[in-house]
């Protein structure tokens, strides 16, 4: 029996795709930077199994200088919540999607109304990582009635204690930040990453994917030794920001895509 | 009781909470647990009064402006937070939280500045106690406040310069917020106000209410009542929440004045950012909008959550005033007094003096948070050297 009947569309695709012996790779992309829509598209084709779009906010707080200059050009470009949302079912891609973005527009908005907004807006979750499990209930709830399923975070220092009831309000998957620091590719892949991966693992059945820290398709391998998937966001971006375009994106994911298939 | 401690989740009222990355929950954790048990611990309590004591110079003395009153006919006393050591009331809550570091076996301390002082307070501190230093600072306030760029560095600190957003002191918290998530087992995020996530609102004022509780002795000493009217300047509201305390529990009337342009609580608008949610200026969508203030100090477009609370339960008010009101303010004190205030206290004047005809009779207490040495320079430029002040 396929999953998704029984879970939101982003954990359910991603459970049937897991279960039939694939690792998972999502790929981030900033909307509203120039090109960003092929560059969706591009990634899926490319062969990411969901898709992260970004709203450009004014303090990204969790974002290393890459992700950071993509935002900042975006917003400077007029990207808003309004314009980065309006295009998203148009693109195609085949794959659920997931927004990334600051709690603040999703509070300013009002709860009910962001949640529904994404709704119609072809989403399926949401991940707002300055939005920890301590104050993320009541936007759970109304992006639970919307039918959108909230991504919770994993550090690397949340405690034992704390990491099951974590994970178990977490929907979608569990996002396993692999190390201490903002988003960034980095030269290795953290001990932590795997570590983290492990821990939640142990407490829950959902797809665990590591984010944060992943540069290269070896360490997405190495992450996946753990973990169900990786997701992939400055080390994308980047290939954006150097001029890369939507084919660039596309190289890049079907790189990552070969080597996880490969193991 | 007014000003009493905020609830379990770190709130006054609705204001408050923990919104920042699952990262930094049990830092933030760890730090409320160490600062509870360090306030209930009477051998730190006595170290921290100390050290403000024969190195700060506590306590700060309450000056009568005895010309200025005759011209507005109010009465205006100055609690004077400019002659502490470094220069403004910043050191009261860096003495503080450099002491809980290290009792925490944190080596390092990571701070965001505006105007400087609380990254010249936090270099110092971190001297005093032998630890590693690094303060974050817009692109902007290191051009506008060179000297304490400079300051910083003789007392070994590392500044480094952000040049994300605004260049100002809202993007030296995202960037120290960036720092903290990264190297948060061995460093204490510094914070410089009463804003940031639960327990820094609250941790922070308590450090600072030693400002309230000498001006009360002083008030009562010197006229045995309380003042009429308590005005402070609001950035992000700690040096206005240090000796609000001190008062909020009385019927004087606490004024908090902010930039016109960084008047958060006067807007209204209540969002999340830095770890809070309070008032916040942002436009239709919810992005942050940049301040925009003569005073690096002062140029932040939120405020500490109590300040939001007490705003809402009307305890206190938050009028603003003009970059070219605070000019005037300044020269006009050091003309008059004696005294040149740092720009953001002259924020607090600028209102006594644009409210003077409604305050007529009344006693005044301002808490002159810092001295204007800084800005100086700033100054040379606006007013220009020689010409007629
Ligand atoms: C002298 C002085 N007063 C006031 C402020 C504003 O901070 P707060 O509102 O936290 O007192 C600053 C900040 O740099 C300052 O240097």
């Amino acid at each position: 029996m396929s999953s998704s009947s029984k879970f939101g569309r982003m954990e359910g695709f991603l459970r049937d795709r897991r279960d039939s012996g694939s690792k998972l790779l999502v790929a981030y992309i900033t909307g509203g930077y120039e090109g960003w829509e092929a560059a969706v598209e591009a990634a899926a084709a490319g062969g990411a199994d969901a898709i992260e779009i970004g709203i450009p906010f004014s303090d990204p707080v969790m974002d290393g200088p890459v992700i950071q200059k993509a935002s900042q050009a975006a917003l400077d470009a007029g990207a808003s919540p309004g314009s980065v949302l309006s295009a998203v079912p148009n693109l195609d891609t085949g794959v659920p999607h997931a927004v990334m973005t600051y709690y603040n527009l999703a509070h300013h908005a009002g709860h009910e109304r962001f949640a529904a907004t994404l709704a119609n807006s072809a989403i399926d979750a949401a991940i707002l990582p300055d939005l920890p499990l301590v104050e993320s209930g009541p936007w759970r709830e109304a992006a639970a009635v919307a039918g959108i399923e909230t991504i919770m975070l994993a550090a690397p220092t949340t405690p034992e204690e704390r990491l099951p009831e974590l994970c178990e309000a977490s929907k979608g998957f569990v996002y396993a930040v692999g190390l201490l620091g903002v988003t960034g590719e980095r030269a290795n892949l953290a001990s932590t990453a795997i570590e983290i991966a492990g821990r939640c693992k142990q407490v829950t059945d959902k797809p665990v994917l590591t984010g944060v820290g992943i540069g290269s398709p070896e360490q997405a391998v190495e992450a996946c030794s753990i973990a169900d998937g990786v997701i992939i966001g400055s080390a994308v971006v980047r290939r954006l920001l150097e001029g890369g375009g939507a084919e660039g994106v596309g190289e890049l994911v079907a790189s990552y895509r070969n080597a996880l298939d490969a193991g | 009781m007014v000003m009493a401690d905020p609830n379990e989740e770190g709130r006054f009222g609705e204001f408050g909470g923990r919104f920042v990355p699952e990262t930094l929950i049990p830092a933030c954790e760890e730090l409320e647990a160490a600062f509870r048990e360090a306030w209930h611990d009477q051998a730190f309590v006595e170290e921290f009064h100390q050290i403000l004591t024969d190195f700060g110079g506590r306590p700060s003395a309450l000056t009568e402006c005895y010309r200025l009153s005759e011209q507005l006919g109010v009465r205006v006393l100055l609690k004077r937070e400019d002659l502490n050591h470094t220069g403004s009331h910043k050191i009261n809550n860096v003495i503080g939280q450099a002491l809980l570091a290290r009792r925490m076996g944190k080596t390092r301390l990571v701070a965001e500045t505006g105007a400087g002082q609380h990254g010249v307070a936090t270099a110092t501190a971190a001297a005093l106690l032998d630890m590693e230093c690094k303060v974050y600072m817009g692109e902007v306030d290191m051009a506008r406040q060179e000297l304490n760029v400079f300051r910083m560095q003789l007392l070994g600190a590392e500044v480094e310069s952000v040049s994300s957003g605004s260049k100002t002191l809202k993007d030296a918290v995202n960037e120290a917020l960036r720092d903290w998530v990264a190297t948060v087992e061995n460093t204490h995020y510094c914070l410089g106000s009463v804003m940031g996530p639960h327990p820094y609102p609250w941790m922070v004022r308590t450090f600072h209410h030693i400002i309230g509780d000498e001006a009360h002795e002083q008030c009562l000493s010197l006229m045995q009542r309380v003042p009429d009217v308590v005005v402070a300047c609001v950035g992000g509201g700690s040096n206005a929440a240090g000796i609000f305390s001190g008062f909020a529990n009385t019927d004087a009337r606490l004024v908090g004045v902010e930039p016109a342009g960084g008047a958060a609580v006067g807007r209204g608008v209540p969002g999340v950012v830095h770890g809070m949610i309070s008032y916040l200026m942002q436009d239709e969508d919810g992005q942050v909008q940049e301040a925009e203030s003569i005073s690096a100090g002062l140029d932040y477009p939120g405020v500490g959550p109590e300040h939001a609370y007490l705003a809402s339960i009307g305890r206190a008010e938050y009028p603003s005033v003009t970059d070219e009101e605070v000019v005037k303010a300044f020269q006009r004190l050091s003309r008059t007094e004696g005294i040149i205030p740092a720009l953001e206290s002259a924020h607090a004047l600028a209102w006594v003096i644009r409210e003077a005809a409604s305050l007529q009779g009344q006693v005044v207490l301002l808490n002159l948070s810092g001295r204007g040495d800084k800005d100086v320079d700033q100054m040379m430029d606006v007013l220009g050297p020689g010409k007629d002040q």
